[in-house]
């Protein structure tokens, strides 16, 4: 599904992540988690092609395309989904018609028609009621005057309509309560299936318990330090990450 | 003086002069005559050049053929509503595309004695004239094919007046003079719409358009105005209130551009207790420039102010918004709020904004702000990220940010004229304005 090979990335000429290798397979779920600045956000917008980010070695392969010759867009509509740590209100653009426009893209990408509006209406409201999200929500302006778990759920609502075949959560948990980390893992565990990956990035074992992954990965100083199954994110949940850290400088 | 000025005088003479306004029409003349002709010096013309005027030989008035000819109805649509409609063309009214009046209005010429006495009483007294040049030529140019609305105390108008003046070419450069006087009485409530159009033809006439209102006490008034002409109309307009006690003024206004576009919006707070809303939108491209100054003038205590004025200045065009509000010593606890924001879409796109807050009263509450910027990139990055291509996610955005405002306008019927053709400004293909709601 996606293949990182030495990948080093740049924010304003600082070199941030230092020859990331991340391998994931259809259907896994894998999660990163690492200390504040190790470059745990930088991957997900390298990936999904934020312009200040400035790609400078390596290789990322997404179902056997190279991701850096795709546009935003093209990349979203392959199949790849960042649900972001602080989602952007945009006033004047109601969510309904972002959500559509969305939709559409994704559709016209695989050769089919436009969804029609009524048919979209229905879908956008079933599917706000699974991540417990009023339907009056489309009508507003897009993540206008949400709170953060509206916003963060109001992400989930779009992968679940866009279906993307590889999610990445960055940091879908922080800023929410534990009945909102429900309702979002709930969401990301519905969606799980053999040809859908995803990459759960997280500062905290919290989210962990609610989202199973079968690989985890801490990230210091910009590369992967250490793999191992999900007991490593309670061994770090124990230990902290200093004693990783320590190897990496 | 410079040739505009003495072409306008010529201009005047030519027109028949009834007893009735020959004071207005004297005063005005004057006042042109005397005035000093704006340049880069003067302050309320300092980035609009007045060339353009000096440019063309506006040597004659409109006849009223303009209004029989059959062709200028196909090139533009109406606003859809139910209201009473009033048509000029080229300043000249046009009764066959005009409806039948309900009482409260008009036509100047057609006024009968008390309505003389209302717009004898008013006209040219709400505007202050020495201030606002143009005005001054407006009386000067004062004639009766003006439009009177006057709503008796405690009366509310049935139906929204909508007044359409449309410009055509002329074989020799027109001018035209379109005035409009409301007085609402106290207590009572009306609603104006006036939407100046043109052909589709290139243009060549310059129109100098005055409204000028009066609210009486705890009286209503919603307005609008509309301008999407051609974009080598020449136009100067202006629209000048007094509010009474507890009176209401809600105003929305949006114009395209051309070589000379110049709306001065001036409200005097005279009563306690008023309040303002006000709601603008621009929108120049390729060389075209529009400018709004407002003026809001805080005369007595507790008066409220909000004032939102936001444009999308694209290609090489300019854009200038000069919001003044003045609060006098004696305006206590007014509270008076001014935003304007502006987009930028092109690097050679220009915006000369300027808030000017004069305080004079010490308990009192005032915010402004002023913003240029392009098109947030966190945004545009959003609607990518999730499909969507830069093309259409820029329509959206660019359409987004005036529809924050569009989509408070009172008027549904002003709503739905203007999303659809305001966003086809941001692109001509439909593919990208497809996924835009105008609800």
């Amino acid at each position: 599904m996606l293949n990182v090979k030495d990948l080093r990335a740049s924010v304003e000429n600082e070199e941030i992540l230092k020859g990331l290798s991340l391998d994931i397979k259809p259907g896994e779920v894998h999660a990163i988690m690492g200390p504040n600045g190790s470059g745990k956000s930088t991957l997900g917008n390298v990936l999904t092609g934020r312009e200040a980010y400035e790609v400078t070695g390596g290789s990322v392969q997404f179902n056997g395309k190279d991701l850096f010759e795709l546009e935003p867009e093209e990349r979203a509509r392959e199949g790849l989904f960042l649900a972001f740590q602080y989602p952007v209100e945009i006033p004047g653009v109601s969510n309904m018609e972002f959500l559509k426009a969305a939709v559409d893209a994704q559709r016209e990408h695989q050769g089919e028609d436009a969804i029609s509006s009524v048919d979209f209406l229905k879908l956008a409201r079933e599917t706000c009621k699974q991540v417990d999200l009023d339907p009056s929500f489309l009508k507003r302006g897009v993540n206008e005057g949400f709170s953060g778990g509206e916003k963060k759920r109001n992400e989930i609502l779009q992968m679940m309509l866009l279906k993307p075949r590889l999610c990445i959560l960055d940091e879908t948990d922080s800023g929410l309560d534990i009945d909102a980390l429900q309702v979002v893992a709930d969401g990301v565990n519905a969606m799980r299936a053999q040809d859908r990956s995803f990459l759960v990035v997280t500062h905290y074992q919290r989210l962990l318990n609610y989202i199973v992954p079968d690989k985890v990965h801490v990230l210091a100083g910009g590369r992967i330090v250490k793999t191992g199954g999900k007991e490593l994110a309670h061994e770090l949940e124990a230990k902290g990450y200093s004693w990783l850290e320590e190897g990496v400088a | 003086m410079s040739d505009f000025q003495q072409q306008a005088l010529h201009l005047a003479g030519q027109q028949d002069s009834p007893e009735w306004l020959a004071d207005v029409r004297k005063s005005g003349a004057q006042q042109w005559l005397h005035a000093p002709w704006p340049t880069r010096k003067t302050e309320l013309w300092k980035y609009t050049p007045l060339a353009p005027l000096q440019k063309s030989e506006f040597g004659r008035w409109a006849d009223e053929s303009a209004g029989k000819a059959a062709d200028w109805q196909q090139t533009f649509e109406w606003l859809e509503l139910d209201a009473t409609r009033l048509v000029f063309v080229n300043g000249v009214f046009a009764p066959e595309a005009s409806d039948e009046l309900p009482p409260e209005l008009v036509r100047f010429g057609d006024a009968n004695a008390d309505q003389k006495k209302v717009i004898e009483q008013h006209l040219g007294q709400i505007v202050d004239s020495k201030r606002h040049l143009f005005a001054a030529l407006s009386n000067a140019w004062a004639s009766e094919d003006g439009v009177l609305l006057h709503v008796p105390r405690n009366g509310e108008l049935k139906k929204p007046v909508y007044v359409v003046h449309v410009s055509t070419p002329t074989e020799t450069p027109a001018t035209a003079n379109q005035r409009l006087l409301v007085v609402l009485e106290s207590g009572a409530q009306a609603s104006v719409i006036e939407h100046f159009v043109s052909t589709e033809d290139t243009q060549n006439g310059f129109v100098n358009s005055l409204a000028e209102v009066e609210v009486g006490d705890n009286a209503h008034f919603y307005h609008y105005r509309i301008n999407l002409e051609e974009e080598n109309l020449l136009h100067v307009g202006g629209t000048h209130v007094n509010l009474q006690r507890a009176a209401q003024f809600r105003g929305f206004t949006i114009a395209q551009g051309s070589p000379l576009k110049r709306i001065d919006y001036q409200i005097n707070h005279c009563g306690e207790g008023a309040h303002l809303d006000l709601q603008g939108v621009y929108l120049p491209r390729n060389k075209q420039l529009v400018d709004y100054h407002t003026n809001v003038e805080h005369k007595v205590p507790h008066g409220t102010s909000k004032e939102i004025f936001r444009g999308i200045i694209g290609d090489s065009a300019k854009a200038v918004f000069n919001g003044r509000i003045h609060i006098h010593p004696k305006a206590q606890k007014t509270l008076a709020e001014l935003s304007n924001k502006n987009l930028l879409t092109s690097a050679k796109a220009e915006v000369d904004t300027k808030p000017e807050l004069e305080i004079y009263a010490d308990d009192v509450k005032c915010a402004h702000g002023a913003t240029v910027s392009q098109l947030n990139r966190e945004a545009m990055f959003y609607l990518q990220s999730r499909g969507i291509s830069r093309a259409e996610a820029q329509v959206m955005l660019n359409f987004g940010f005036i529809n924050e405002l569009l989509k408070d306008v009172a008027e549904p019927a002003v709503r739905e004229y203007l999303g659809p053709r305001l966003a086809q400004l941001f692109s001509p293909n439909s593919e990208l304005l497809k996924h835009i709601s105008y609800e």
